[in-house]
């Protein structure tokens, strides 16, 4: 049972925990900035999976990190572009276009990697991106090492939660966001077109999920695999709920997660395989929906989200 | 711009535009098929001909159709009271595990007897699976969207410990999966020698009987109104929360029951590849159908078409099978993007 303690207070659980939540966090700000502005975003799961695969392949197509990173936040907005479209101006079901994006999206992805790789088995690897130690704060102990001595790309996406949370709630455009997505018509009075703010936050949205994608591919693994996100844009869309539509709440409960995560494997492996692994490997899962259950009742949902607007009617 | 209703929209629109989808998905295609280096034209005819070129093809397309039949009803039932079920996967594989638990020895019937049994109690197992994440929408207010999506990851976890536990085939060799049913649980070939099984037969019912439901019978009145307009609903006095309920009970069941026809009609055991995403083409496949059951059977059999064809052809030419869910994915898009301008009248100004 100590044993079982014993792991929270080692460094490298909490650097798995940091690193594990890193996607989660990226992709988190772009459902949350999508929600905010009265749109939810069900093709997170295949845009990530588009990221994933663009910023890999960048990279092994001979193209440096960054520019993967670019590549993969261009394609995700690419495909935030179809989604704002059949679902802002043209007000398509959220819930339907959405799922067809994630379905249009993986079997792109798919499509486009048998073509580029038809005759590999073994995926083929890259050089990721390798810890980037922040001098001095790297040396304290347990949370140096978990927070300051990770990829620069978990720097970006702790620089993203405090980038999104600034624009949202200091600047005039994060106002005409959150009141897009609460009262769209106070937007419009205000001769600020809901349409192109929406279109907007769901490009913006779309792109940060796609480098979300491609975290997995160039930082935390170095090689893309078919199912590589596995359930973990449904997971943001439930963290998003969980951290009631806030930057630092949602971003709290990433890493509370993604602890859970780095937990249930580790304690895979001292239960010595008497439990069935897949037990564990349910637990996020089912942790998730218990979150939901425990916050639904007072979540405020943003009151115009999933309500398409069209000007001039009441 | 905005959108103006078409009061009453002229047939030919409502024909025109539906084509125009076609031709719009059609013509993405084949630039990927340009892409892969083929021509499209070649690549649509090997399509076509591994879908109903031959008496085979087209027992196969109808073959692959069946689970589509039954995922499409679940997904049209659920959808068409704004229950937004997308855990069909999920309660395909449950289906799949009770067809296991009880067909293979477990009960001594007769196969007229033990059928009907099994079928019932693996759509118990799928619509219970649904009547959860419903409850906890219609009394605590989680969204069923992520519950349903994520059930779909404990489920294929949950086969997984079964297969590798409790359900393991002794003789498997190490592989997961699960002992064959029975013969008396196994549902007969329609033609000997031909993979097309009863089923199929079974999908065309329960599209009969889901239709007679949703147009003739109270509840499918309730479920339509809730769909529109759930306040509404409420307050003309509707219990809105038991429709749904019954909702979920209902579309949980179907989707049960493609789990149910891949293991007793075709596989004859359970295996963690299953579905290859049946439980999402159903997605697909209602909507194409503007969620009318009859129109299901005509959508499962057209995307059926699509991924057995593009299976014979990506054995002929060197374009990747994945193309099929491309023009799937494609087609869903294009569609609904066409029966919204059917409906609606663009305006700029």
């Amino acid at each position: 049972m100590s044993e079982a303690l014993d792991i929270l207070f080692t460094a490298s659980f909490w650097v798995a925990a940091i690193r594990i939540a890193s996607p989660l966090i990226f992709a988190t700000m772009g459902e949350l900035i999508c929600e905010r502005a009265g749109v939810l975003n069900l093709g997170i799961e295949g845009i990530m999976t588009v990221g994933a695969f663009a910023g890999w392949f960048t990279v092994y197509s001979g193209g440096d990190l960054w520019t993967g990173v670019a590549v993969a936040a261009l394609a995700g907005g690419a495909f935030g572009l179809l989604h704002a479209t059949l679902t802002v101006p043209l007000g398509l079901s959220q819930h339907v276009v959405g799922i067809g994006i994630t379905l249009l999206a993986t079997s792109l992805t798919y499509f486009t990697y048998r073509l580029a790789l038809p005759q590999v088995t073994t995926p083929p690897k890259i050089e990721p991106f390798q810890p980037l130690p922040i001098p001095g704060l790297s040396k304290i102990p347990v949370l140096g090492e978990a927070l300051f001595s990770q990829t620069p790309l978990t720097y970006l996406a702790f620089a993203t939660v405090a980038a999104v949370a600034w624009v949202l709630y200091r600047t005039p455009l994060g106002l005409a966001v959150r009141a897009a997505g609460e009262n769209p018509a106070a937007v419009e009075a205000q001769g600020i077109s809901v349409t192109g703010i929406r279109m907007g936050a769901v490009m913006a949205g779309s792109a940060l999920m796609a480098v979300g994608g491609a975290f997995l591919t160039m930082s935390a693994f170095n090689s893309f695999f078919f199912q590589m996100i596995n359930g973990r844009g449904w997971i943001c869309i439930a963290l998003v709920v969980f951290g009631s539509w806030r930057p630092g709440k949602a971003l709290l409960g990433a890493i509370l997660f993604a602890a859970f995560d780095a937990y249930q494997v580790r304690l895979q492996q001292i239960s010595g395989g008497v439990v069935p692994y897949q037990l564990f490997l349910m637990m996020p899962y089912i942790l998730s929906i218990a979150a939901l259950v425990l916050v639904a009742r007072r979540a405020t949902y943003p009151r115009a989200l999933m309500i398409p607007y069209q000007k001039g009617e009441r | 711009m905005r959108l103006e209703p078409r009061p009453q929209p002229p047939l030919g629109v409502l024909l025109l535009y539906p084509l125009a989808a076609v031709a719009v998905t059609l013509a993405l295609v084949s630039l990927l098929v340009l892409a892969a280096g083929a021509s499209p034209l070649s690549v649509l005819g090997l399509v076509l001909k591994g879908a109903a070129g031959s008496q085979f093809a087209l027992m196969e397309t109808l073959t692959r159709a069946t689970p589509l039949i039954f995922t499409g009803l679940a997904v049209a039932v659920a959808f068409r009271a704004r229950l937004w079920n997308i855990g069909a996967e999920a309660q395909l594989y449950i289906g799949a595990v009770v067809t296991v638990v009880l067909g293979t020895g477990a009960l001594p019937l007769p196969s007229i007897v033990l059928i009907p049994v099994i079928m019932i109690a693996a759509m118990a197992a799928g619509a219970l699976l649904l009547l959860g994440p419903t409850l906890l929408k219609t009394r605590f207010g989680v969204d069923e969207v992520v519950t349903t999506l994520l059930l779909n990851f404990i489920a294929l976890l949950f086969v997984s410990m079964l297969l590798e536990g409790p359900l393991k085939d002794p003789t498997g060799l190490g592989w997961p999966q699960s002992s064959r049913v029975v013969a008396d649980a196994q549902l007969p070939r329609i033609v000997t020698g031909r993979r097309l099984h009863y089923g199929f037969v079974v999908a065309l019912a329960a599209a009969l009987c889901v239709w007679v439901v949703m147009k003739k019978t109270v509840l499918g009145y309730e479920m339509r109104a809730v769909g529109h307009n759930a306040e509404a609903a409420r307050f003309a006095g509707m219990p809105v929360n038991s429709v749904l309920a019954k909702t979920a009970l209902l579309s949980g069941g179907l989707a049960a029951l493609a789990g149910f026809s891949e293991v007793s009609g075709l596989k004859g055991n359970l295996t963690l590849d299953l579905s290859p995403g049946f439980g999402y083409s159903g997605i697909v496949v209602a909507m194409l159908a503007m969620l009318n059951p009859i129109g299901v059977v005509v959508s499962a059999i057209f995307v059926a078409g699509i991924f057995v064809g593009a299976d014979a052809m990506s054995r002929a030419a060197k374009v990747p099978s994945y193309i099929a869910d491309v023009m799937v994915a494609t087609a869903l898009l294009t569609m609904v993007t066409a029966l919204l301008f059917a409906r609606f009248r663009v305006r700029w100004r």
